[in-house]
């Protein structure tokens, strides 16, 4: 049921909050069978490191100390799960920018699975057919 | 439709939006033509969400059963 335009995404925070809205979407898309094509940047990529993904990685300032309570007593799975199931009932290409990658000397077995290659920024462009989000 | 004709039930209770979706999408996946599967879902989002899905993907939405604080959504595997 591949139709529609696919959603792109651009992360570039690496906090807990927009990290799971982001893969919210990413679940909501390819659940109704849009393609999803995300690019991680900064500290995104930084995230998505195979030895930090599960660690705290804050919430965004706005929260304040109130609504980084709401967000934690939420619960729920943690991002790179729902992440993982988009992965699985659609198609989900997750990509890391080479310049992140370069200036934070990583390589791609630096980071979780999740991550399917690094590429760089016209490649990311190749698979847009439409408006990108940044995040 | 009554509890006796679901092949398959899930309780996603307390689970937030779209975890009780990933659940339903995943028994789908796993079961065969014919099953229905059930869900509890207690997130205000799968009210929407569990409909539209069911629509799109080509299953059929047999039945949303209210009950004290969750509801219970019966889908048909049709394909």
């Amino acid at each position: 049921m591949d139709d529609g335009q696919t959603l792109s995404l651009v992360l570039f925070s690496g906090t807990d909050d927009r990290l799971n809205a982001a893969a919210v979407l990413t679940a909501g898309a390819a659940a109704m069978g849009r393609r999803v094509n995300i690019f991680l940047q900064y500290w995104a990529l930084d995230a998505f490191r195979a030895d930090r993904i599960l660690k705290d990685h804050g919430i965004a300032p706005e929260a304040g100390a109130e609504g980084a309570e709401a967000v934690r007593r939420h619960g729920g799975s943690h991002w790179s799960e729902i992440f993982r199931q988009s992965k699985e009932i659609g198609e989900v290409g997750i990509h890391a920018c080479s310049l992140s990658m370069e200036m934070f000397g990583l390589k791609v077995e630096d980071l979780d699975p999740l991550v399917d290659d690094q590429e760089g920024v016209a490649s990311f462009f190749l698979e847009v057919d439409g408006p990108v989000t940044f995040i | 439709m009554t509890t006796a004709n679901v092949t398959r039930s899930i309780d996603a209770r307390g689970m937030p939006c779209p975890g009780p979706l990933m659940s339903l999408i995943g028994a789908i996946r796993e079961g065969a033509v014919g099953d229905v599967i059930e869900v509890l879902s207690s997130d205000e989002g799968s009210r929407t969400d569990i409909p539209a899905w069911t629509g799109k993907a080509g299953h059929e939405m047999v039945e949303i059963v209210e009950e004290e604080g969750y509801a219970r959504f019966i889908v048909k595997k049709a394909r």
